[in-house]
């Protein structure tokens, strides 16, 4: 394998790294907070709220705001790692 | 002045503003007509997906969906923002990489093969048309109530200027119209949430004001209050839901992996410079529509709170002005069964005498919370931008998949520039006046399908796209079987419980307790093990396609999208 080729599978792994730390708080806080332990999460009341029902209406839809700019964070400190950065 | 003053005002002077912007950014080439030259800034992008994503069914249904769904609404909060996290983490940049003009030119040139290309132009032509059918429908229904033209003329109207703007300028007229319908549509959206969240709660943040204690000094909080009015008219408590968790479950993940697979949002993300923009302009547009998206909830809080407490056991002959207008628009009606002359809203459908159509909520919101007549009309003109923004997007990928995908691409190669333009504008005016025609006469099955393109999307596009980028092995054989499977599938379980054919079924044989609106999930799942399995028993891509994957894999060296 080229030295270039070896940068660009090292690249890659590291960002698939990255997908899967971030989907799986994706899957968290919707499925998991709001669908599958909404119940649970439901005897806790946070002011009018809900906790399960807050998380399905509101909380899941600020923490993949959240996500997306991290991850974009993350992606331009890695292409500049690796000199992809343009 | 009156509300019908305040309308053509408004309305007049955003329609003025989008056929101002449509002149001065005209598409002179087959690039600027189809990614709009390929220059546009994050932020511009940010705006225009979020404009070009969020239709009339966001801006004038959802909210009113909720507010009779409670908790099972949110399969349409999470599912219509969560697609964006795949989209930006899965697809756009990578897509953006590749830089191609349409998501046809992707499926084709990745699995090296017509047939992809042509599956992939079906399925983005059906995705499509079935919803512009609903976007002229909301134009429609939204001239009715607030100019008093009838719906017919109203589709007419909002075909012409999206016509005029979305054939003159092509994506590059588009994207910069829908700058400026996200700021109308948001700011008409957020006005009356406001107002009516300070006039409810007292305070003046509708997302916080939904968990806030209730403005007439008893101390209720407003959720409490919505729930104990829920019960005690004998429907479900507002926070919890009647359909089952596994069907929530599904629902929620075909709409978020349909939302991922939409043509018409994927193809906004070929529009910017580099990969890095793509990625920024994703979080941008999600933020943008997320302002609306946690509004919305609020909004069917403070709805249906104020609706059961105006109407509920009220005398007929009381209510205000309003009730008779949306009455006369048939999205509302009253049937005195006990003729008490008083109004029964209760579960009970053999006692029940009201009967609301969904999208009333939010176009009669400022009415029933008595707002200034301005913020009525800002509403009708918000509704407009909503509706118009996405149709013409939507009308560009029908224009596109034919112009570049199957005139450039399969029936004739050495098509010229500028008769590819002008092929592709007429596919925009033939698909504005099918479109027109189906929001003139809308079929009844319009509501029916567009879950089914959702599904559809989700079967289709999405299984390709992701496994045409992480799997460098996967072949043309496993991509177009995978893809057709799922379809299939598809096709055959919505119309199995959906029109009743191939035998129907009731609610209690759906597969694994899943809707049909949740089957894309399972189809979904399908067209990968099938695509997976196919790979096993065919041979593997040639090295050059291998070569295309490890490319799009690298974010440098994008350089500009390109059809050749």
């Amino acid at each position: 394998m080229s030295e270039k080729q070896k940068k660009a599978t090292a690249y890659w792994k590291e960002n698939v790294r990255y997908l899967f730390i971030l989907l799986a708080i994706w899957f968290v806080v919707s499925f998991g907070a709001g669908i599958l332990f909404k119940e649970a999460l439901d005897t806790i009341k946070i002011g009018g709220f809900k906790l399960g029902f807050w998380f399905a209406q509101q909380g899941s839809i600020y923490v993949f705001v959240i996500l997306i700019f991290v991850y974009v964070r993350l992606m331009n400190k890695l292409d500049k790692k690796y000199g992809y950065n343009e | 002045m009156s509300v019908q003053t305040w309308t053509y005002i408004l309305v007049g002077l955003t329609f003025a503003l989008y056929i101002g912007i449509a002149i001065y950014s005209r598409a002179g080439s087959t690039k600027d007509f189809y990614v709009a030259g390929g220059g546009v800034s994050p932020l511009a992008n940010g705006m225009a997906t979020a404009a070009d994503w969020m239709s009339a069914a966001s801006f004038i249904s959802m909210a009113g969906i909720i507010s009779f769904a409670g908790y099972d609404g949110s399969v349409y909060l999470m599912g219509w923002t969560g697609g964006y996290v795949l989209l930006a983490l899965l697809l756009a940049p990578y897509l953006r990489k590749f830089g191609k003009f349409t998501v046809p030119d992707f499926i084709g040139d990745r699995y090296y093969s017509k047939t992809a290309r042509i599956v992939a132009v079906i399925c983005a032509l059906i995705v499509s048309f079935t919803y512009v059918a609903g976007q002229m429908r909301g134009v429609g229904v939204v001239f009715s109530r607030f100019l008093q033209v009838d719906i017919d003329t109203g589709v007419i109207i909002g075909m012409i200027i999206v016509l005029f703007y979305a054939v003159l300028g092509g994506m590059k007229g588009i994207t910069y119209t829908q700058v400026a319908q996200y700021c109308v549509l948001i700011f008409a959206f957020m006005v009356p949430a406001i107002f009516i969240s300070i006039q409810m709660t007292g305070n003046p943040i509708p997302q916080l004001g939904m968990g806030s204690t209730l403005n007439d000094g008893s101390g209720i909080f407003l959720l409490d209050k919505l729930d104990g009015l829920s019960t005690e008219l004998g429907f479900n408590e507002y926070t919890d839901g009647s359909k089952s968790v596994t069907d929530v479950f599904a629902i929620t993940l075909a709409l978020m992996v349909g939302t991922a697979g939409l043509p018409h949002v994927i193809v906004r993300f070929f529009t910017v410079k580099k990969v890095k923009d793509a990625r920024k302009s994703a979080g941008l547009a999600l933020l943008l529509i997320a302002i609306l998206y946690t509004t919305a909830p609020a909004v069917s809080v403070f709805a249906k709170t104020n609706l059961i407490n105006t109407v509920s056991n009220e005398e007929y002959s009381s209510m205000p002005v309003w009730f008779k207008n949306w009455e006369e628009t048939g999205l509302l009606s009253f049937d005195d069964k006990n003729e008490d002359g008083k109004i029964q809203y209760v579960a009970d459908k053999t006692k029940n005498e009201l009967t609301i159509d969904n999208d009333i909520m939010v176009l009669a919101n400022p009415e029933i919370a008595n707002l200034p007549a301005w913020v009525i009309a800002l509403v009708a003109a918000g509704g407009l931008a909503a509706a118009l923004s996405t149709a013409a997007g939507l009308l560009l990928v029908i224009s596109a998949s034919v112009s570049h995908d199957l005139v450039k691409k399969v029936f004739k190669p050495n098509i010229s520039d500028k008769a590819e333009l002008w092929v592709a504008r007429g596919a925009a005016t033939v698909a504005v006046v099918i479109a027109g025609y189906f929001g003139i006469n809308p079929p009844g099955f319009v509501a029916a399908v567009v879950a089914l393109a959702f599904g559809l999307a989700a079967a289709s596009f999405f299984p390709a796209i992701v496994l045409g980028i992480f799997y460098k092995k996967m072949n043309k054989e496993g991509a177009i079987s995978g893809m057709v499977v799922g379809i299939i599938l598809m096709l055959f379980y919505m119309t199995k419980f959906k029109f009743g054919w191939f035998g129907g079924g009731t609610p209690d044989d759906w597969w694994f307790g899943i809707s049909p609106e949740g089957f894309g999930s399972i189809a979904m799942i399908a067209n990968f093990i099938v695509a997976i399995i196919v790979l096993q028993f065919t041979p593997e891509p040639p090295e050059d396609v291998q070569e295309i994957v490890e490319n799009i894999r690298i974010p440098s060296g994008a350089g500009e999208a390109t059809g050749h």
